[in-house]
């Protein structure tokens, strides 16, 4: 199927339609960050700016319009720029391992034999650890912050990919037009590249996309046990750590800070959820056997 | 002939080390191809024939295949021990080979025009404008109606025999010296077949290139080759040119496969087939490997294996009882003339 065709069922699909909206709602967000909630220090627009030092949040004002969190940060500034880390997180996170899992998969599969033996043994040591104890304690080591999550994301990752796409190279290299390229007298990275790769790439690509979402939360929960972003970092996860301490609100007002939890956990879900939705959507598009 | 010869096969051996054991799928092989002639070679499924093709190719997948010994002479090079890089170069330039799957054996993802040009763009210095020129020249020698148009399509657009004609196309792109067709036409539907084969012809006078066309077919046999080799568990059984093949077969399995062939003109209740299958490769019987089979097998053909033999001028055979079949053959005859 062609480029063309994909993009125009994925608008013409209402839920992925939806998906994609969302998207480019949080792309939106994120370009005009700058505008939108403009920073005290343009150095550093990460940090988001405190109101004050008290402990208790404040609800919604004027001033602040989803109300301050936890030490008086600003929720509105951290869920604006917050965006902008979810996506980078997301994109060089997926982006990265991706990549990585590709090579390796199609390396394995392709190749065969001794390197597929000694490759996937190495995947499968990475797969034994428990995913979010290793990177915890990857990043604790590598030492608070968040390049250092996106490293220990990355390097605990990318094994999946790497199955998937050595299984589908298993498949397409079986097939007769990889042999009939051989006949011609195309060599390997010419037959990876044009014969290989772009046919086993869809099922990597919804992956990709399915683990866009994911991965942010991951990112988050990281952020939420303190081993993330560093204080005061617009992230969405440290910003439902901060109201840890204040879901269950005072006695006799359990919603009295719904807005510190609120907010930023809407803004994760609805991020996570417009990639699983276009990732379902593109799923459905591209696996003929869904199609009836 | 007295030409010389264009490729030359001598006691090729390929084996695949499988884990169960050793697996002789071609065994001992010689033939050779005249510039501008056709070579058939014919037998059942599994009996080497493709092996054959392939080791020629050297697209045996190793491990677990190996060419054990023997020599492929092409243009005074010993293929076997040509380097992979090298044989990049001779592959799609001067040994081009067909497959029998049209349908899976073209990319899905790309266009015809792309996949025609990728081997012209990869022996030949042409940029991008003249490959595609190129290409839209061998859809209309392989007789590609609309050839502008069916350059840009993909193979799902087009009909089997459309993409048997697109194959062709692919592997005379660079003016190959040998064309390996490996059953081009059991995929097809019959008025397609003959069409294909047809066209095979044409372009082997065109082209001037010598075709090695492998087939269970005895019919495609017949309609192309010039000279036949009948293999057999790995070995050629019977060598020889179309002519003398077809009024005279010497081994008794090429007779058992004539025989197996139905014919309108003869009224018959039941088909003569061979009885049995081909051996397993991983047990073959000691002996002349047909002896399982074949009705004239006496101790000798059990113990030791027949080397092939020439026979009379051109026509070579493997088997002890040459003369055992002249007997039933006559007695054949000699049946049908009293009816």
């Amino acid at each position: 199927m062609e480029w063309q065709e994909v993009l125009l069922k994925l608008i013409k699909n209402k839920i992925s339609l939806f998906g994609i909206g969302i998207i480019i709602f949080f792309v939106i967000i994120s370009i005009s960050a700058p505008w939108l909630a403009p920073p005290a220090d343009p150095d550093d627009p990460y940090m988001i700016p405190r109101a004050g030092w008290s402990i208790q949040p404040k609800p919604p004002s004027e001033d602040h319009i989803f109300g301050t969190s936890e030490g008086q940060y600003d929720i509105f500034y951290g869920i604006i720029w917050g965006a902008r880390t979810a996506f980078r997180v997301g994109l060089i996170v997926v982006g990265i391992s991706t990549l990585i899992g590709i090579l390796i998969g199609t390396i394995a599969g392709f190749y065969g034999g001794v390197i597929d033996e000694i490759l996937m043994r190495i995947t499968d040591v990475f797969l034994s650890m428990p995913f979010l104890v290793a990177a915890i304690v990857l990043t604790t080591i590598l030492g608070k912050g968040l390049d250092n999550v996106m490293i220990a994301l990355v390097t605990f990752g990318w094994m999946g990919t790497a199955r998937l796409m050595r299984s589908q190279v298993l498949e397409i290299k079986a097939e007769e037009f990889i042999q009939a390229a051989e006949a011609l007298g195309a060599n390997d990275i010419r037959i990876i590249m044009k014969h290989v790769i772009l046919n086993t790439i869809f099922p990597v690509v919804i992956n990709a996309s399915m683990r866009m979402g994911s991965i942010v939360i991951t990112a988050s929960s990281l952020s939420f046990l303190g081993v993330g972003a560093p204080t005061g970092y617009a992230d969405w996860g440290q910003m439902i750590s901060f109201s840890r301490n204040w879901i269950l609100g005072s006695q006799g007002n359990a919603l009295q800070f719904w807005y510190t939890v609120l907010i930023p956990g809407l803004a994760i879900t609805f991020f996570c959820l417009s990639w699983n939705l276009v990732g379902d959507a593109f799923r459905d598009i591209l696996d003929p056997k869904l199609q009836n | 002939m007295s030409k010389e010869k264009l490729i030359d096969v001598k006691n090729l051996a390929t084996y695949f080390h499988t884990e169960e054991g050793t697996v002789k799928a071609v065994d001992g092989v010689s033939f050779e191809i005249y510039p501008g002639e056709t070579l058939g070679v014919v037998g059942e499924s599994g009996c080497g024939k493709s092996v054959t093709s392939l080791s020629i190719m050297r697209l045996i997948e190793s491990p677990p295949g190996k060419i054990e010994r023997g020599e492929i002479i092409f243009n005074n090079k010993d293929l076997t021990k040509s380097t992979q890089k090298d044989m990049r170069k001779i592959r799609g330039n001067d040994i081009s080979m067909i497959f029998q799957e049209p349908m899976t054996s073209l990319n899905p993802v790309y266009t015809v025009g792309d996949q025609i040009m990728e081997a012209i763009l990869i022996h030949k210095d042409v940029n991008k404008k003249q490959a595609r020129q190129e290409a839209i020249d061998m859809l209309t020698k392989v007789g590609i109606p609309l050839p502008e148009q069916r350059v840009d399509e993909y193979p799902h657009q087009l009909s089997g025999g459309m993409r048997q004609r697109v194959m062709i196309a692919m592997a005379l792109s660079c003016d190959p010296q040998l064309l390996i067709a490996d059953e081009p036409t059991t995929a097809l539907d019959v008025t397609i077949q003959a069409q294909i084969l047809e066209l095979m012809n044409g372009l082997k006078d065109q082209f001037g290139m010598a075709i090695m066309m492998i087939t269970h077919d005895l019919g495609v046999i017949a309609e192309v080759s010039d000279r036949v080799a009948v293999m057999y568990a790995g070995k050629i059984v019977e060598y020889t040119d179309v002519e003398t093949l077809y009024a005279n077969p010497k081994h008794p399995y090429t007779w058992g496969l004539m025989h197996s062939i139905p014919h309108i003109e003869k009224d018959v209740d039941r088909l003569q087939a061979i009885p049995g299958s081909v051996p397993n490769p991983l047990d073959f019987p000691q002996g002349c490997k047909y002896n399982t089979r074949c009705p004239f097998a006496t101790d000798k053909c059990r113990e030791i294996e027949p080397e092939i033999e020439e026979i009379e001028e051109g026509h070579q055979v493997a088997c002890w009882h040459v003369d055992k079949l002249e007997e039933a053959k006559a007695k054949e005859k000699k049946k049908k003339e009293k009816k």
